[in-house]
């Protein structure tokens, strides 16, 4: 397979045989996984880099959406002249299982034809890993330069390092945590208790019923939105202002900018996602315990590792605190790991690993050269 | 070694090749570069400032930032063959405490400082009767680091006292060395090799 893919980026999706054993028993198969190339893999194959997507990212980490027309997710760190580079890089962002942008997932069709909905398998953060794995075994690529992922990303890219070792040179976990905290999961319990509140959500099966769960699905998206966002931010962004109107209107109309805002966040995300694939993934980083996995222990998960680990986090990020990266690190340290780690400043929040970050940019195409020199 | 800071190159030539070696208040990496490139030390650091643990960063050296006070408990018991503390004991909120750290991270461990009892700084106190601004204390008293001014004496009382032993030691006043004998008086700064 000639593995050279245009640098603005080449829509790939292949159905892999499987079977997929998953963590929580069964099996997925074939497995179907939409996913996006760009650069070229150079003769010794070394320069392969794999991104990961957060919860409702996906594939097309550097080009244009075809659902939104919007740019992609993250092409201010993959494009020309960016830490991650087609020059130099062989790129592949794969849409994880579960998601709803072409790889296997809920809304995806089951043996019968029709779409799995409930009856599609409860899958894990390790899960998601393995496929790609699989992904990549497919794409005759043995070792990952580096894998790189914010939010649920860094989770994956955390998991990647513990389950195969000796596959990832470098690991780069931005924004992120090796498990969810009661108060993560609390959040995304509230989206998932929106979602299946709704009537239109069917017990999972609106597929059928010609419906979308769009009230509650926009509801959990405008709850999980607040938490990728400061204080700080919301605070200077919106303030207590008031949305095209000169005064209260004393009724329930969005008042505030900041609900007209996220009134908009949550509609505009229904044309984008499946409900059951916001379901399931946010299930999947509900289970990620990554030393649960390991006896316990976070540090044994990372036993023996030759994996140059870069963390960093943000200090307005309350999602996935600086502390949880430390706890990381910790255990890196304690496993004798080679780790670097920064805590950057950024008035943005959890989200500010997709936004104009220049420090985080700086950082991680240091990390990465540095790699490719040795 | 190229270009290092009088002490930072004494430390350099003592560290055999290929140790294991963590600095504690590395900065940009500037030691850990040069023991990494010319005697493939493997080295780690530990920074406060996030611009300097970006910087040594981008040299491809693993560094974490951290706050040598609380972060050193992290380490395990003997992980690395020589602990480096330069020109940091006197900005940390238990110096003491650090010590311990050090020796239980590394059995053996280089410590550098300038000393306060310098005779310039005397003079600065003495007929000046200002806060000393030398090569060695070259802030402010309002914007200094410095929290626990310290002279060389003052170190080896508490050596003593705690029955840490010294292997060696240096004094310097720039890059010239000077005898233990009257460093406390004419030593600009001072390095410690200190074990168990």
């Amino acid at each position: 397979m000639a593995l050279s893919a245009s640098l603005d980026g080449e829509a790939c999706s292949v159905s892999l045989p499987g079977p997929l054993s998953l963590d929580g028993g069964g099996s997925l198969a074939p497995v179907d996984i939409a996913y996006e190339a760009y650069g070229a893999l150079n003769a010794d194959k070394s320069n392969a880099i794999l991104i990961c997507h957060a919860l409702t990212g996906d594939q097309h980490v550097a080009s244009t959406h075809p659902r939104t027309g919007k740019p992609g997710w993250w092409s201010r760190m993959v494009g020309p002249g960016k830490p991650v580079d087609p020059e130099r890089h062989f790129i592949v962002c794969a849409n994880v299982l579960g998601s709803c942008m072409g790889s296997s997932g809920p809304a995806s069709a089951a043996d019968d034809g029709k779409p799995y909905g409930m009856r599609f398998p409860v899958i894990t953060i390790r899960d998601m890993v393995r496929a790609q794995a699989m992904l990549l075994d497919h794409l005759g690529i043995e070792r990952l330069e580096a894998v790189i992922g914010g939010s649920m990303g860094g989770m994956q890219v955390l998991e990647w390092a513990a389950c195969y070792p000796n596959r990832v040179g470098a690991a780069v976990a931005i924004a992120t945590a090796a498990r969810h905290s009661a108060q993560n999961i609390a959040f995304h319990e509230v989206g998932r208790q929106a979602i299946m509140a709704d009537p239109a959500w069917h017990g999972g099966n609106y597929y059928a019923h010609d419906a979308v769960p769009t009230k509650g699905l926009s509801v959990a998206r405008m709850a999980a939105h607040i938490t990728y966002l400061s204080e700080e931010g919301l605070t200077e962004k919106f303030g207590r202002r008031l949305q095209a109107r000169d005064a209260k209107s004393f009724g329930f109309d969005a008042d505030f900018q900041v609900e007209s805002y996220l009134r908009h966040q949550g509609i505009s995300f229904v044309d984008r996602f499946d409900a059951n694939s916001y379901l399931y993934i946010t299930r999947a980083m509900d289970y990620f315990d990554l030393a649960e996995e390991h006896g316990g222990l976070l540090a044994n998960a990372f036993a023996d590792s030759r994996t140059r680990f870069c963390v960093i986090s943000f200090d307005s990020d309350w999602l996935y605190p600086t502390s949880e990266s430390r706890l990381i690190v910790k255990a890196l340290n304690a496993a004798g790991a080679e780790v670097s780690f920064v805590e950057l400043s950024s008035p943005f929040g959890h989200d500010a690993f997709l936004l104009d970050t220049p420090e985080m940019n700086a950082t991680i195409d240091g990390f990465l050269r540095a790699g490719e020199r040795s | 070694m190229p270009d290092l800071r009088p002490d930072l190159a004494i430390i350099a030539a003592q560290i055999p090749k290929g140790a294991r070696v963590l600095d504690i208040g590395c900065g940009a990496g500037d030691l850990m570069a040069a023991l990494r490139d010319e005697k493939h030390v493997d080295a780690r650091g530990v920074e406060l400032d996030p611009t300097a643990v970006a910087e040594a960063m981008a040299r491809g050296l693993s560094v974490v930032q951290g706050d040598a006070d609380t972060d050193l408990a992290d380490y395990p018991d003997g992980a690395f063959d020589y602990a480096v503390l330069s020109q940091t004991l006197q900005t940390t909120r238990a110096p003491h405490a650090i010590l311990d750290q050090l020796l239980r991270i590394a059995p053996r461990a280089f410590v550098s400082f300038p000393n306060f009892a310098y005779w310039r700084v005397r003079m600065s106190l003495l007929f000046g009767g200002r806060m000393p601004v030398t090569q060695a204390l070259p802030v402010s008293w309002y914007e200094t680091d410095n929290i626990h001014h310290v002279t060389i004496d003052d170190f080896r009382a508490l050596l003593r006292e705690r029955g840490t032993s010294v292997e060696d030691a240096w004094y310097l006043t720039g890059a010239r060395q000077r005898s233990a004998a009257a460093a406390n008086l004419m030593a600009e700064q001072a390095v410690f090799l200190l074990g168990r």
